[in-house]
């Protein structure tokens, strides 16, 4: 227990400044803002209370907001997905419930569940993190297209991450 | 009674999670206007400490161009010294001592862009210098290259700006050659253009014409480069043009910058309150 709140602290510090120091410098283009940090809510253990995901959730938003400068808009964007994520692993539960020892990792639920699970969660963080961005509807297709272009970009690096730091059996997973 | 305990006990989740999002709205609402003032901003010690250490790391990469630049700004204000002039008439009164005719309006102080976006919306700045440095709210920024940015928070030693690249921040610009002005704004796409509006349809306009800052801006001295106009249409059923124009800062490589103060703002801005604003006599 103890080991498993660790682990979900250096993750989060890990993928923070990941997100601030490198991701944000690297110019991907105008369509493409990945944003992998999302990668810590995706990977909290299946039996955290949904209560604390959401407010989890808000403290990252909100850590992020600080070096963004957007005052609220990723903790909002956040909320929503904490929020849903308790409905997507409902749905997505086998039929006799999540095993004691499994995490939600493409090593443990296989790429088809990872799949599944984190692309439509990543495309709600980011339709609601663009559009609150944008406050309004004036600029639609664009907007929608960042949005679509970001979440595959996110997409790629959470599923990169996850190949490239997490065994099985490794320290971190 | 105890059927309200009973329902917020059953929609705990569901009200949370309204409760949150209320908060997060207001924080948004509250940095929605540009002359706002953001309670979380990166000009906290943990995150603008973290930023100025890999600024500083990362310093060592583009040593090289900083030089050059800065090698050819120096040459430009070197061009500009008396001294590199010469008196056509000896007769000519003596103009150094004529210095105190001018009074000094605008006071340059060097600072350091050590976090910068461009892919957002509205992007933001964060500088190495602070109230300790003497920089305030509503201070211009430029580099050698042309306009970057107004001062919008300040701590002792940081600050964060928006950028120009900010979709609400508008910078009056004017064409170079006939002084026709208009305002100058970002539409969030493309960090190496942005858009002049209103400009009359008689000017003479030419792809290339160049693009200043006129001294209706409110930051911004006069004449500092903006950029050249990439190409300019006039849109269906407007009576103006609309310029491209493309930026001659590079937003990807902000370093060295200057923070501009313009001495009379606050003289200028009061004198201009009364007319918003008039005393009304009793």
């Amino acid at each position: 227990m103890i080991a498993e709140i660790g682990k979900n602290i250096i993750r989060f510090v890990l993928l923070i400044l990941l997100q601030t120091l490198i991701i944000k410098n690297i110019p991907f283009g105008s369509y493409f803002v990945p944003m992998p940090y999302v990668l810590f809510l995706l990977m909290l253990p299946f039996e955290t209370m949904p209560l604390l995901v959401l407010i989890l959730a808000f403290v990252t938003g909100l850590t992020v907001d600080v070096f963004y400068d957007t005052q609220g808009i990723h903790a909002s964007s956040c909320v929503v997905l904490g929020f849903v994520r308790f409905y997507f692993l409902r749905l997505l539960a086998p039929r006799e419930g999540y095993e004691a020892n499994l995490k939600p990792t493409v090593q443990y639920m296989g790429n088809a569940w990872f799949v599944y699970y984190a692309l439509p969660m990543l495309l709600i963080h980011h339709l609601f993190f663009f559009y609150l961005e944008e406050f309004g509807f004036n600029d639609f297709l664009f907007t929608l297209l960042k949005t679509l272009g970001s979440t595959l970009a996110s997409f790629v690096f959470v599923y990169i991450i996850q190949f490239l730091f997490y065994r099985k059996d490794g320290v971190l997973a | 009674m105890r059927n309200l305990l009973n329902l917020i006990y059953k929609y705990h989740y569901f009200l949370l999670f309204i409760a949150l999002q209320v908060v997060c709205f207001l924080l948004i609402i509250n940095n929605r206007s540009v002359q706002s003032t953001a309670i979380l901003n990166s000009t906290n010690s943990v995150s603008s400490n973290l930023y100025n250490v890999v600024s500083n790391s990362k310093e060592y990469l583009s040593l090289k161009e900083e030089n050059d630049k800065l090698a050819k700004e120096n040459s430009t204000l070197r061009n500009l010294l008396k001294s590199s002039y010469d008196i056509l008439d000896q007769r000519a009164p003596d103009f150094v001592k004529n210095d105190s005719l001018y009074r000094k309006e605008y006071i340059f102080r060097s600072g350091k862009v050590i976090n910068s976006t461009s892919n957002l919306n509205k992007n933001f700045l964060t500088l190495n210098v602070g109230s300790n440095q003497g920089v305030k709210k509503d201070f211009a920024i430029i580099n050698s290259e042309g306009i970057v940015g107004v001062v919008k928070d300040v701590s002792a030693n940081f600050c964060t700006a928006l950028s120009i690249l900010h979709t609400e921040q508008k910078i009056i610009c004017k064409v170079k050659k006939d002084g026709s002005y208009g305002p100058l704004s970002w539409d969030g796409k493309d960090y190496r253009y942005s858009y002049l509006t209103d400009i009359p349809t008689h000017v003479r306009l030419v792809n290339g014409d160049t693009i200043v800052t006129s001294a209706l801006s409110d930051y911004f001295p006069e004449n500092m480069m903006v950029g050249i106009i990439e190409k300019f249409e006039r849109k269906q059923g407007d009576a103006f043009y609309t310029l491209k124009v493309k930026l001659s800062t590079d937003f990807k490589k902000l370093n060295h910058v200057h923070v501009v103060e313009k001495t009379h703002k606050l003289e200028q801005d009061s004198l201009e309150n009364l007319i918003k604003n008039p005393v009304k006599p009793k």
